[in-house]
């Protein structure tokens, strides 16, 4: 657009009169000039009459033409026509893979031919590439759906019976259908230990998060260093870390307690840090706003950062409760196999269910794999559902509340307004009645820093 | 802070109390010495010492339980270094029951079975960022941000399963494809002990390629998150610079986006490298484990440091379990190297980034 412009103001030949073009630009600019002086003089926008002007349907700016659809679907069936021709007829190329791969590779070409047709070489590269960009997501997010699908598709055939949810492997040996056997005390087991981990690293790493943010300082800055290190450490590290310091030395035999310990070592920084992100998230002006008010550090904390930060923190906390109950590694090195219910967390071994999956799928019969992809279907489950709720919950920003916690809200400032009114009431009858006691003698009515009168007008509180 | 920002210039270095206290505006000057000079030191109140303390020591335990495990590792791993000194990092074969062990073997696999990770998440992990930030819209847009976030969440059993019973079928007629008519690359033979070249699928079971790909799925969406996070923050005026100049997207994606998210793209790459690394479940479930490099990613037999301690912690006598321990203190050694230089590397192009 600009080049066309300006080849035409310079170039003589291509306009009817240069001068003239000219004038009548002064002209209107000279106009515009004016209006533009009127305007500033009376101090007003002045807007422009849309009297009389159509307005047409809104421009959609990112539509697709005609012809960019048709040289998607061309090309499309084109590389596909390619590809059959090579495998079935000419090329000695056979597999699956290797006839998507050829096929793409065609499809690229022949949609770059087609639209070099009518674009120069900048939009063949951009139209290109944005193919490019899609196919590699359309693949990824194939592959990783593919995956969780197909563990959820295998594991239908254990799914069904109800006995796999209520019974444990005591009974069942590995020849045994499915219909008798089951995972209740992986279930358990995983629920048992991720409580007790969840114990420590929850007040733990929320409260070490609140130290980070809120207290400060040097030593601060030396655990932050150390909790993002420990985000390093591989799981079974802390496993064999586990293993060989508390299994080894002091209680000598493995327990679920081992397996929790193992899983806090893995889940604590992960607390600690999305924790962290969250309370750094909270606007500096609140906290100002309530330490302005007066209010100690404490309370502080307690009632403008823990409530602003709660939907994050839920999330937090959520987000590293899937990743604890899905590690497999370091529990495999501390709880132990079993095939009986133990809910002792001191005594004896515990499983969980990941562990419990590598444990089914290492035995060569089928039944026992259809257990596995079972026990790996519901902990999946288990991990979307929590994945869901932190969702729903950490899905709003901080003070983006419901209709019942705004009502809740509006109910608790009220109350607190006319705790305020009601304070400052007594304090002013205090001041009347011990005016002479101090020398400044206050003047409550015409004082205009005691909000007390307004505020008793606003909320018809009665003062008298 | 804000208060010291908040005091102006001429008050200067004196203290606040003599400021007002000599201002007779503030004061009233018929009663000069009614009360004393206001102390300004603030005396915590009860709660907030206890919060304070407590706190304190809720950091003081972190760091504690941190700590241990670093201090525990490195004593327990000195035992076994001691023994083996420098050999420790050349010696192929893993019996310390003779005292001849090394990790030279499982490192090379461990690092194999990343890069070849790498090879497959980091253009997938790319070009997802790019058209989550860049070309996907409105709804969209927020459907894969959370699907990317929900598969960072899947357990690795997950994955190692998916990897045996899936992709171990399915991926063998490319690999046997690959090393037919790329076999003259060398990594990319699979040749017995003759250097006669294989063919039959039961050389390609269990290779470092299939772990590999299996890793670098479980990785992407972490490198993902990390590098969409960086597009996003490209600033708006260069990109509306680039299209009022006539750039096409692509050109502003090369010119704009590319440039100010190099250190996502570098730190990503970097922190999903520290997952490979240290990932588990997967790999052991796929591989076959061997004591020897083996150059050739597409052969069966390859390991990893993980599944090395997965293997034989339980058969391990004590000088045994130090001498895994030394293992694994040299795996957390470079994925801790590896991890901060990557936050470095996004934090500081974070803070470069911004121009307005």
């Amino acid at each position: 657009m600009t080049t066309t412009h300006r080849t035409q103001a310079t170039d003589p030949a291509a306009s009817a009169g240069p001068s003239t073009l000219v004038m009548t630009e002064t002209a209107v600019e000279l106009e515009a000039d004016l209006e533009l002086q009127a305007a500033f003089v009376r101090h007003t926008t002045n807007i422009p009459s849309s009297e009389g002007i159509e307005i047409g349907p809104r421009r959609r700016m990112r539509a697709a033409r005609v012809d960019d659809q048709f040289n998607v679907f061309g090309a499309l069936a084109a590389g596909v026509a390619v590809a059959v021709l090579l495998f079935g007829w000419f090329g000695p190329l056979s597999g699956y893979v290797g006839f998507v791969i050829v096929a793409f590779i065609a499809f690229i070409g022949f949609y770059a031919l087609l639209v070099s047709l009518k674009s120069d070489w900048q939009e063949v590269k951009d139209r290109v590439m944005s193919v490019v960009l899609s196919s590699a997501g359309v693949l990824l997010f194939g592959a990783l759906v593919f995956v969780v699908a197909y563990t959820l598709v295998r594991g239908q055939e254990a799914l069904p019976h109800l006995n796999f949810f209520t019974d444990s492997m005591e009974l069942a040996g590995p020849l045994d259908g499915l219909e008798l056997g089951g995972i209740f005390h992986a279930i358990l087991g995983t629920l048992m230990q991720i409580t007790m981990a969840l114990i420590v690293t929850v007040p733990l790493g929320i409260l070490t998060a609140l130290f980070l943010n809120e207290v400060g300082g040097r030593f601060a800055r030396f655990v932050r260093t150390i909790s993002d290190a420990m985000t390093a450490l591989p799981s079974i590290v802390a496993g064999l870390f586990v293993y060989s310091a508390i299994i080894v030395l002091i209680t000598h035999q493995r327990s679920g307690f081992a397996a929790s310990m193992a899983i806090t070592v893995m889940m604590l920084p992960i607390v600690i840090r999305a924790s962290d992100i969250v309370l750094r998230l909270v606007a500096g002006n609140l906290r100002e706003a309530a330490y302005a008010l007066g209010s100690t550090r404490w309370r502080t904390v307690w009632h403008v950062v823990l409530p602003t930060a709660r939907p994050g923190l839920a999330t937090a906390v959520i987000l590293g409760t899937a990743r604890g109950i899905g590690e497999t590694s370091p529990v495999l090195l501390t709880s132990g196999v079993t095939a009986v219910v133990n809910l002792n967390p001191f005594e004896g071994p515990m499983i969980s269910l990941p562990l419990q999956v590598f444990d089914f799928v290492k035995s060569p019969e089928p039944n026992m794999i259809a257990r596995g992809f079972g026990a790996a279907a519901v902990l999946i489950l288990l991990v979307l559902t929590l994945f869901a709720i932190a969702r729903l919950i950490g899905g709003k920003g901080p003070g983006d509340l419901s209709r019942a916690q705004q009502q809740r809200v509006v109910a608790a400032s009220a109350r607190d307004l006319k705790r305020i009114t009601v304070a400052a009431d007594r304090r002013e009858r205090l001041a009347a009645t011990t005016a002479d006691a101090w020398p400044p003698p206050s003047a409550p009515p015409t004082d205009p820093s005691s909000p007390a009168p307004t505020i008793d007008l606003s909320t018809k509180e009665p003062s008298s | 802070m804000p208060i010291s920002s908040l005091v102006s210039p001429p008050l200067g270095d004196s203290p606040l109390g003599d400021a007002f206290g000599a201002d007779p505006a503030v004061f009233d000057p018929s009663s000069p010495d009614s009360r004393p000079r206001r102390s300004l030191v603030s005396r915590p109140s009860i709660s907030d010492s206890v919060f304070r303390s407590v706190a304190f020591s809720a950091g003081t335990i972190t760091v504690l339980i941190m700590l241990a495990v670093g201090v525990f590792l490195s004593l327990r791993a000195g035992d076994a270094l001691g023994v083996a000194g420098v050999n420790f990092l050349f010696e192929q074969d893993w019996s310390p029951e003779t005292k001849k062990f090394g990790i030279a073997s499982v490192l090379f696999g461990t690092i194999t079975i990343a890069v070849i990770a790498m090879c497959v998440a980091v253009p997938l992990a790319l070009g997802t960022a790019l058209l989550i930030s860049e070309v996907a819209q409105g709804r969209l847009k927020a459907t894969l941000v959370t699907l990317v976030d929900l598969m960072a969440a899947v357990p690795s059993v997950v994955f190692g399963l998916w990897g045996v019973f899936f992709l171990q079928a399915n991926v063998i007629p490319v690999a046997t494809w690959i090393s037919t008519y790329f076999g003259w690359i060398p990594f990319f033979s699979v040749t017995d002990a003759t250097g006669q070249a294989l063919t039959e699928a039961s050389a390609f079971t269990s290779s470092a390629f299939i772990a590999g790909i299996v890793v670098g799925l479980m990785v992407v969406p972490t490198q993902t998150s990390v590098m969409r996070e960086a597009f996003s923050q490209a600033p708006i005026g260069e990109r509306e610079a680039a299209f009022a100049l006539g750039s096409t997207r692509w050109g502003m994606i090369t010119s704009v986006v590319l440039p100010f998210g190099r250190g996502g793209i570098i730190g990503g790459t970097m922190l999903g490298l520290g997952r490979a690394l240290g990932e588990t479940i997967a790999v052991y479930m796929i591989i076959s484990p061997i004591f020897t490099i083996n150059w050739e990613v597409l052969k069966t037999g390859t390991n990893s440091v993980s599944a090395l301690i997965a293997l034989r912690y339980g058969e391990s006598s004590s000088f045994g379990l130090s001498a895994l321990m030394a293992a694994g203190l040299v795996l957390f050694l470079i994925t801790l190297v590896i991890n901060f230089t990557a936050s470095s590397i996004v934090a500081r192009s974070r803070s470069g980034a911004e121009s307005d």
